[in-house]
């Protein structure tokens, strides 16, 4: 015989969560995202016990909660840069809704932890971006320019020779001799 | 700050060059501990040692006696289990050709040694950033080319 069942994730985390959390008495509340709120400070003892029982259901507690806060960051961004709908919205905008904290404060975060700011990323990946299309389509500069939002292709052209430290056409040129 | 650690490499002949070097390797605020060579083959004996942990970041000069720079990208390029080491030239030469010819052999980033101290400092820092984010975010390897 064949049983087929039909589960929710969420609930099936969150409860889970609420169980081994009850077990050690620890007073929680439960966010969203992966959050777990704890009152006050949880004694060493007690965090070890609690690492030790959530990893046998393959749930790590991250050492640091702003280093997954710097992924969602970078994954917003991609999103951002990848999805023209989004960009009616200010980037900074666009993160403090997404991510529910202010521009200021995922910035700091950002800054402090990856070495560079938001912004200075964001120009890096729009350049990675600009050299994916370079190399896999057959766009034109000034139809990348025109997707990534660039205002015209000189202005893309500054950007990327600022970035990488070549202009677009010695890029090209060294990606297609690297090709052959 | 993060607590991650970055281990550099850098193969240089010339001891005033590594010494510079490593002075400002230590005056930014990015985590490193770095092995000094002083030419090539020395470096390559060492990557190639068994149980080694492999830098995540190589620097080399060019022109060294015993194994130059172009050498040894090659073979680790050709080398399955360096193949994917990020490897920044660092070399005096400005000429159109070695650094076409480096970023053809596989090299990543292309510096021009920088004729002070303070420049130096700078240009080590962005090369270090470049590399964090190429090692921690989802940026495309395959094109992974700059030129500072």
């Amino acid at each position: 015989m064949t049983l087929f069942v039909k589960y929710d994730l969420d609930l099936l985390c969150k409860t889970l969560l609420k169980e081994q959390l009850d077990a050690q008495d620890i007073s929680y509340s439960l966010g969203s995202l992966g959050e777990i709120h704890i009152e006050g400070k949880l004694s060493p003892e007690k965090q070890e016990n609690l690492t030790a029982a959530l990893k046998k259901y393959g749930i790590d507690i991250l050492s640091k909660q702003k280093v997954s806060l710097i992924d969602r960051i970078k994954n917003a961004i991609d999103d951002y840069l990848r999805n023209e709908d989004f960009r009616t919205e200010k980037l900074s905008t666009y993160l403090s809704n997404k991510l529910h904290y202010s521009y200021a404060h995922l910035s700091t975060v950002f800054s402090e932890n990856t070495y560079m700011s938001v912004e200075n990323y964001t120009i890096l990946k729009k350049i990675d971006l600009a050299k994916e299309l370079i190399c896999n389509t057959n766009l034109t500069l000034t139809e990348i320019a025109f997707r990534l939002d660039y205002s015209s292709v000189a202005h893309l052209s500054r950007q990327f020779k600022k970035t990488t430290g070549l202009t677009p056409s010695v890029f090209q040129s060294i990606m297609n001799k690297k090709k052959n | 700050m993060s607590d991650n650690i970055l281990n550099i490499a850098l193969a240089d002949d010339d001891e005033d060059d590594r010494m510079l070097f490593s002075e400002a390797i230590n005056e930014i605020e990015i985590r490193t501990k770095l092995s000094l060579f002083n030419h090539g083959q020395e470096l390559m004996d060492y990557l190639t040692l068994p149980n080694v942990v492999l830098p995540n970041l190589i620097f080399l000069d060019l022109n060294m006696p015993i194994k130059n720079g172009q050498q040894c990208l090659m073979e680790i390029r050709n080398n399955p289990k360096l193949k994917d080491l990020c490897v920044a030239i660092y070399s005096t030469s400005s000429s159109e050709k070695d650094i076409e010819e480096t970023f053809l052999n596989g090299a990543n980033i292309y510096v021009n040694k920088p004729n002070n101290f303070s420049k130096l400092r700078e240009v080590v820092e962005k090369v270090l950033q470049l590399n964090w984010q190429y090692h921690t975010s989802n940026l495309n390897k395959e094109t992974f080319l700059f030129r500072i």
